[in-house]
């Protein structure tokens, strides 16, 4: 490290200079929500779809009438809370995770072919880019769904309208620049082909942006679904989503205010590290994206 | 500055087309778009042949599209499958109630957002700064619809400060203070992180520097150097954050049980009532653009720089 000349000697000091310099704590809450995700079964300690009329509304175990098997309550159906919250990481991870990898993959191509082809072509991609900010994309999302009805796919491709411009717009301000490079010139003399120009000259220089961008959407894709599944747009039941169940919390909030907040606080605290490690990574890799939050 | 309003007066009018395209090409993605039109198991044979001759289903698409915009433009948007209401009707008792409170919550965006950025900036690392981040950190990870439940949970149902639901007859500012809170949130802490990095950034330029040897106040530099130039940097994102208070307007209504807009397409949703969904997707359309189209020249009129480039 270069830095450690500032490093404090103090052990307190120190502790709170690498927590600072290093993203821990957003990593380890990202760390705790995969391992949630990829382990729910075993992790949860009860069935997240099962019912209980006895159990219904269970306070959270600090409270007198709290019992310790929910220990964060349990809904109006009766379902562990902490169970439902568990097995929810895994709707939001995979969506997040596919459907920012499907914008990255179609923002890319579109962005890589519109900085190097330019013309006409790049013409009508920008002219597509700039329409498709202009319409609210929520609305979009609200149509697709009524025609369409829920599903996984669904969803994916609804929130991939959110996310393929920032790409698409970002490749191609690069490769436009990278194009009149001279290696770029000189590997066209060689007799490279387009795709081979593309594909090993260009793109490995706008993949530190894809990185930066992909990272900062992940929190602004899981906050978008989220926002699908509270208004009933999302992932249907009775799977557990997050915004589902805040939703379904909110007819019973002064009888049992648990149900509605603990989903709620899963949504803030991931979006939260994301977005932490987002800028991190961003300050870390190229900190003239900073316009682009 | 007449290229620049021609070229922004023909992009609105291409974004607004590409909008009742899109809406177009969907409806009629799944084939017979008939089965949106009419309500499930509740139509007659008579009426199923009468709307496809209405719409034209016989002849080519493209000329079903003209015939159907040709309609829309005219103000004719159907009528709601669930109620059998007239879309433009629905929507015109609805669409003040949200226009109240996107304004409210605008304006209380910049009034709140932007001293805030500004004192966050001016007395960097101090408490203010901080408390300033704090809440634009949190504003930009929570979800809207889980702060107004939160809002509500603390001040409406605990404390009894204010009213929970519903906007009620006539005009109350106190049932206007948590749906006001919970729409904008996200767009004061867009507004603070955004006053915040251009006003460093002025405090950090040559001409403050200059402005300083010279021996000009501190007072001075920030309200006339700083603030004029920190002022852009909202306005050239606030085009962006409007889709966020659309979405947050679709959230808020459901939430408060406010009767606008957004409340009316998610209950079109729930209804599987296409044509009142579409008038709703219109309509914010055609607000989004709208908006966007006077921030552009609010823009051009601060920042010459973009009016002759």
């Amino acid at each position: 490290m270069t830095e450690s000349a500032l490093q404090p000697r103090r052990p307190v000091a120190q502790f709170f200079w690498y927590l600072r310099r290093w993203p821990i704590i957003p990593v380890l809450i990202i760390l705790t929500i995969c391992i949630c995700a990829v382990f729910a079964d075993v992790i949860a300690p009860h069935d997240p779809i099962q019912s209980s009329i006895r159990a219904r509304n269970v306070p959270p175990i600090w409270y007198p009438e709290g019992s310790s098997t929910y220990i964060l309550g349990a809904d109006n159906l009766g379902r562990d809370l902490l169970s439902r919250i568990i097995h929810g990481s895994r709707v939001s991870l995979i969506i997040a995770v596919a459907s920012v990898s499907a914008g990255l993959f179609i923002g890319t191509t579109l962005g890589l072919i519109s900085g190097y082809i330019g013309g006409l072509v790049d013409e009508l991609i920008m002219r597509f880019v700039d329409i498709s900010l202009a319409i609210p994309v929520i609305m979009i999302a609200l149509i697709v769904v009524v025609i369409f009805g829920q599903g996984f796919g669904i969803i994916v491709g609804v929130l991939v309208l959110f996310t393929w411009t920032g790409y698409t717009r970002q490749v191609r301000a690069q490769v436009l620049t990278i194009r009149e490079l001279d290696y770029v010139a000189l590997a066209r003399v060689a007799g490279a082909s387009h795709f081979r120009i593309i594909t090993r000259h260009i793109f490995p220089g706008v993949v530190h942006i894809l990185i930066v961008i992909a990272s900062l959407n992940v929190g602004s894709v899981i906050l978008a679904e989220s926002v699908l599944s509270f208004l009933g747009a999302g992932i249907p039941p009775p799977t557990p989503a997050w915004g589902a169940m805040v939703s379904s919390g909110r007819d019973f909030l002064t009888d049992a205010w648990w149900v509605a907040f603990f989903p709620g606080l899963a949504i803030l605290l991931t979006v939260m590290a994301m977005n932490f490690l987002g800028d991190w990574i961003r300050d870390r890799l190229d900190p003239r994206l900073r316009q682009i939050d | 500055m007449r290229t620049f309003l021609t070229r922004r007066i023909v992009f609105s009018i291409v974004a607004l087309i590409g909008a009742t395209f899109i809406v177009f090409g969907l409806s009629r993605a799944l084939g017979d778009p008939r089965y949106l039109y009419l309500a499930q198991g509740r139509f007659s044979q008579e009426q199923w042949d009468a709307l496809g001759v209405e719409m034209h289903l016989d002849k080519p698409l493209a000329f079903q599209y003209a015939i159907w915009l040709g309609r829309a433009i005219q103000g004719d948007w159907g009528t709601s499958v669930y109620n059998g209401r007239k879309v433009t009707e629905l929507i015109g008792q609805r669409i003040f109630n949200t226009l109240q409170l996107g304004v409210t919550a605008f304006i209380f965006a910049g009034v709140v957002g932007v001293p805030l950025g500004i004192l966050s900036a001016v007395k960097r690392g101090s408490l203010w700064d901080l408390l300033a981040r704090g809440f634009a950190l949190l504003g930009q990870a929570a979800p809207p619809f889980w702060l107004g439940i939160i809002l509500i949970l603390i001040f409406a149902a605990n404390l009894e400060w204010l009213p929970s639901a519903t906007k009620g007859e006539g005009f109350a500012v106190s049932n206007f203070v948590l749906p006001t809170i919970t729409i904008s949130w996200l767009f004061v802490s867009a507004n603070i992180r955004l006053v915040r990095t251009s006003v460093l950034e002025i405090l950090d330029s040559e001409f403050i520097k200059l402005a300083r040897a010279k021996g000009v106040s501190q007072s001075a530099i920030v309200w006339k150097h700083a603030f004029r130039n920190a002022l852009i940097a909202p306005l050239t994102f606030a085009g962006i954050n409007i889709a966020a208070l659309i979405t947050g307007s679709v959230l808020t209504e459901t939430v408060f049980a406010w009767p606008g807009l957004g409340r009316l397409a998610i209950n079109a949703v729930y209804n599987n009532d296409f044509p009142v969904l579409t008038g709703c997707v219109f309509m914010f359309t055609f607000i989004y653009v709208a908006v966007n189209f006077v921030i552009d020249i609010l823009y051009a009129i601060i920042d010459p720089r973009i009016r002759l480039s």
